[in-house]
């Protein structure tokens, strides 16, 4: 049990520091913002140090309930990166309203995300979920003065809830019908007979899962939570729990159902056609920015989930490269949007104000340019690697016909990506004054960084992507 | 031939040139834009020089593993020696005709024009599929840009046509590439080139390289977004789009589709001359019809592509060997042809043929190389378009006469409509006074002219200095597609040649025999 916890610093640390910034917090008052926050930050700094310590380590801890391996640590440096990344930019866009509660809250998530992560056990993964999520709910409502803020954390709650009972109902399912809880023993039994009840227990499992990754028919909540909550939060959202989530999914599919790859493999494959579908479709016609990179975010839900239909290491491979380059790619359209603010310092949402953006902010204007190109998948940008991958694992594993829609569906979403770099390039300027933002030094050098990246310079980094995405996917085969 | 990195150096001076071009002023951006293109095509002529005819295949090879899973492969033949020359020779010719069109952005529009040279050099010289992908694909980026900020009235709808349609066809080609690479194990394409693909797999893959390729040729009847493209682009967008994009289709059908699937490239042959005799007749009509003169133009491309695919589909030495110089031939006089109806379009600011008339009068040297290229895209013998013309039909000949017989009527109508289009323009009465007001060529216009003129005169009298380079790579092909290939319905028997003379044995005698089965 002792040596067990010298596996876990991750997680210890990020409670313990999560503890300490709550202290700050409550005692220092809120306006010790530099405080806080640099506690918040070196927490998550001091936590993905652990990871990396840990790299290399494949066990299990607890009485196999928690995994500790390259796998999750792959998904706990993302989330952790991420969550570094919504914190630094939160204070600006607080503009003084910046309460000690925002970094708490992002900490506390980023543990529950780190255990959904490397849960090994249903009881676990639960406990990593709402952990996870009841943090969630209380950054969707952050600003208690916004009307669409709370608006958007209690619709968050309520969804979330429902989707919790479905995926603990399935969780019982599993267990009556499995007599364990641990994803080996599962995987065991399904290995035998399928019955109706354990049939029952992957569908509403999956439906749960379903949610909180956003994939179509359980996305319902993306737009309106991602448009109501403040811009930093709503960058949260589009980024580390979709990392986390994602992870937990692979892990359920390929660990505990694995064996049972008919009953899950159709679910998984309606999914991701049905987000790339809807996802597309459902974006064009959106005329606020954050509905539509919530729309963009199913989008690419939908092909992550192609990877993953593949069920082979393979396409473990692609979801976990696809997550990766999803995330600088979202992170980096987010800041773009934070830094969209109009003369008076409101934030601007809507796409039409953004006419004539590459006259305003050449350097903005090509950023989004490149994010989004990225976002639809057309080389040279790297965003078309992780589709590729995604793909590819597909045709291996006989899908073809998912290949062959998918990448199909993937020119629908192209002509949203589009339609918004014509809002910035060829239309003429909006009557909008959008100002350069003054003194952001550290988001201007993220999207500086992330367009970088995400330009060719991002394909001399395959061999070692393919090495570490390979070494992560490993774990599960 | 020597160690030096001739191809990346190619590749990397418009891509610096881009850079920079963001970040000068108006004035410096275009003659940064001019200089750039400049030294890249004295860096091709070198490699011109420098190209070993009837040596190794593949040269100027370069390998670095760079990406893992694919490689940083270059290397060309003597057919992408010439569609890279054709690229570098046009793109100086492009920025000196958008010196004085192009006003707003400027920096911008250079950068895009650098980025295009680029990505046009890249596909022709990617010796890895996935490469050649992207560099493919790429292309699209740019030129979006090019349509929709600079181009008319119309240019945001045509921007987005042009995007979806050609990315719709592009990414079933990805499919069939990642199948490709799955059953083949590699990404190198010299050695796919050699492997032979069941023949079941080759249908399948033929038909979504076709899906992409048509697309880009285009072919009818998924040519519509050629027309809208052409009329929106700024006069370089067009020069380019006409000059160099359009014949990547036909590139990756004879890089890509003819080698690597030749049994179905010969059972689905049908599907192609299908469409090649319907565009050829059907799109000659239709520019007959037209009364805008770009809209006339790209229709009159899709009429030549066709007969490129024909020609290609022949799989004979002279029909493939014709195909590739009338895209060679077609890449520069369709340039020249948009440069014309640029000149008099900067100085009246319409496309429409009725508000010409009588050009001759006060423009006599416009109205001279207008002729020339009107003669040129006919195809007149001594101008490019003739040689081309001739040997691509001669090949189609043997392989199938109907589809000769039809596409031979295409000619017809093509020398129709381009006459219909210079006697509206240029003769007739000189009665409108704004057209009376029109100067003739100034000096920037005779640079961009007469260099056009020039090659097109140049292929037109002696063809085989772009030939040789392509000769051995064309036999590589046709011997490729030998086991394969369908009895043609000419039944041509060889005749008794008396005993040549000197140097009585041209190129098209020596391929003519190559050709007879």
């Amino acid at each position: 049990m002792t040596a067990d916890l010298a596996l876990i610093w991750p997680e210890l640390i990020l409670t313990i520091g999560g503890l300490i910034t709550l202290m700050l917090g409550t005692f220092m008052g809120d306006r010790q913002v530099g405080l806080y926050q640099l506690s918040a930050l070196l927490t998550l700094a001091a936590a993905a140090a652990s990871v990396v310590a840990l790299f290399g380590i494949e066990t299990t801890v607890f009485s196999g309930t928690l995994s500790v391996d390259s796998f999750g640590g792959f998904a706990k440096l993302l989330i952790y990166a991420a969550s570094f990344i919504c914190i630094i930019i939160a204070p600006r866009f607080f503009n003084g309203g910046m309460r000690a509660e925002y970094p708490v809250l992002i900490l506390f998530a980023a543990l529950g995300m780190g255990i959904m992560a490397s849960s090994r056990d249903l009881m676990t993964l639960y406990v990593g979920l709402e952990l996870n999520s009841l943090a969630a709910y209380v950054l969707a409502s952050f600003m208690r003065t916004d009307e669409r803020s709370t608006e958007a954390g209690l619709k968050y709650f309520v969804l979330g809830a429902l989707a919790s009972g479905m995926l603990l109902y399935g969780i019982s399912l599993l267990y009556g019908f499995t007599g364990t809880t641990d994803f080996a023993g599962i995987a065991k039994v399904m290995g035998g007979e399928l019955n109706i009840g354990l049939i029952f227990g992957i569908v509403f499992v999956l439906a749960g899962l379903g949610f909180k990754i956003s994939a179509v028919p359980f996305h319902m909540w993306t737009p309106d939570v991602y448009e109501g909550a403040p811009t930093p939060v709503t960058t949260f959202f589009a980024s580390a729990p979709k990392v986390a989530a994602m992870a937990l999914m692979t892990r359920v599919v390929i660990d505990a159902m694995g064996p049972a790859v008919g009953a899950w493999q159709q679910i998984i494959i309606f999914l991701a056609l049905a987000s790339i579908i809807l996802g597309a479709v459902g974006a064009i016609g959106q005329k606020n920015i954050k509905r539509l990179l919530a729309y963009s975010s199913i989008n690419n839900v939908g092909f992550m989930l192609v990877g993953l239909a593949a069920g082979t290491q393979q396409g473990v491979e692609g979801v976990l490269t696809y997550l990766l380059v999803y995330v600088v790619t979202t992170l980096g359209a987010f800041l773009v949007v934070l830094q969209l603010r109009d003369a008076d310092g409101n934030q601007i949402e809507s796409i039409p104000a953004l006419a004539g953006l590459s006259q305003r902010r050449p350097g903005l204007a090509a950023a989004m340019a490149v994010f989004l190109f990225s976002l639809a998948g057309i080389p040279p940008l790297f965003g078309f690697w992780p589709k590729y991958l995604v793909f590819e694992a597909a045709v291996n594993a006989n899908l073809v016909p998912l290949a062959v829609a998918g990448i199909v569906a993937s020119v629908i979403g192209a002509f949203y990506y589009i339609a918004i770099i014509k809002t910035m390039y060829f239309d003429d300027k909006s009557d909008t004054e959008i100002p350069a933002g003054g003194g952001a030094i550290v988001e201007d050098a993220v999207i500086t960084a992330s367009a970088l990246w995400l330009s060719v310079i991002g394909y001399l980094f395959i061999p070692v992507l393919a090495v570490v995405s390979a070494s992560a996917a490993a774990v599960l085969f | 031939m020597s160690g030096f990195p001739i191809l990346p150096l190619m590749l990397a001076v418009p891509a610096v040139a881009a850079i920079a071009c963001l970040f000068v002023g108006d004035k410096m951006a275009r003659w940064v834009a001019l200089g750039a293109t400049l030294v890249t095509f004295v860096l091709g002529c070198v490699m011109w020089a420098q190209f070993d005819i009837g040596g190794p295949q593949w040269q100027f090879t370069e390998r670095a593993d760079l990406f893992g899973r694919f490689s940083w492969a270059l290397g060309i033949d003597g057919m992408a020696l010439m569609l890279i020359m054709l690229s570098v020779f046009l793109m100086p010719l492009c920025i000196l005709a958008s010196w004085d069109a192009i006003k707003q952005r400027v920096g911008l529009y250079m950068a895009m024009f650098l980025i295009m040279e680029t990505i046009m050099i890249g596909v022709f010289c990617a010796q890895d599929l996935l490469l050649f992908y992207i560099f493919f694909e790429a292309g699209l980026i740019p030129m979006y840009f090019i349509i929709g900020i600079w181009g008319g009235a119309n240019r945001k709808y045509a921007a987005y046509k042009f995007f979806l349609y050609t990315l719709l066809g592009s990414v079933l080609m990805l499919v069939a590439m990642i199948a490709m690479i799955a059953e083949a194990g590699t990404t190198d394409i010299p050695t796919l080139l050699n492997y032979d693909f069941p023949v079941e797999m080759q249908t399948w893959l033929w038909l979504a390289f076709f899906a992409s390729l048509a697309v880009k040729m285009p072919m009818w009847p998924v040519h519509t977004w050629l027309p809208d493209a052409h009329v929106q682009a700024p006069t370089a967008g067009s020069m380019i789009l006409a000059g160099v994009l359009l014949k990547l289709g036909a590139y990756g059908f004879i890089r890509f589709m003819m080698p690597m699937f030749p049994d179905a490239s010969a059972q689905l042959m049908w599907i192609v001359f299908g469409l090649s005799m319907i565009a050829v007749v059907y799109t000659s009509l239709v520019a007959l019809a037209q009364s805008d003169m770009k809209k006339l133009i790209a229709y009159s491309s899709v009429a030549h592509m066709a007969i490129v695919t024909a020609g290609l589909f022949a799989f004979n030495q002279q029909g493939i060997e014709g195909a590739l110089i009338i895209m060679l031939s077609h890449g520069v006089v369709s340039a020249a042809l948009f440069f014309c109806v640029g000149v008099i379009y900067d100085r009246l600011h319409t496309r429409e043929i009725d508000r010409y008339g009588g050009l001759a009068v006060n423009m006599p040297a416009y109205a001279l190389f207008f002729m020339l290229f009107t003669m040129a895209s006919i195809g007149l013998p001594g101008t490019s378009g003739f040689v081309g013309e001739f040997l691509s039909l001669a090949g189609i000949y043997e392989a199938s006469s109907w589809v000769a017989f039809v596409c031979t009527t295409g000619i017809i109508l093509g020398a129709a409509y381009m006459l219909y289009l210079y006697r509206r323009v240029v003769f007739g009465e000189l009665t409108k006074d704004d057209v009376k007001a029109m100067p003739d060529l100034n000096a920037r216009e005779w640079t961009i002219m007469v260099p056009l003129a020039a090659v097109a005169l140049w292929m037109g009298v002696y063809p085989e200095s772009f030939l040789a380079p392509m000769r051995g790579d064309v036999t590589t092909v046709v011997a490729r597609l030998a086991p394969a290939k369908p009895a043609g319905d000419a039944h041509l028997a060889a005749g008794k040649p008396k005993a040549a003379k000197a140097h009585g044995e041209t190129a098209h005698g020596s391929s003519h025999a190559g050709g007879v089965q």
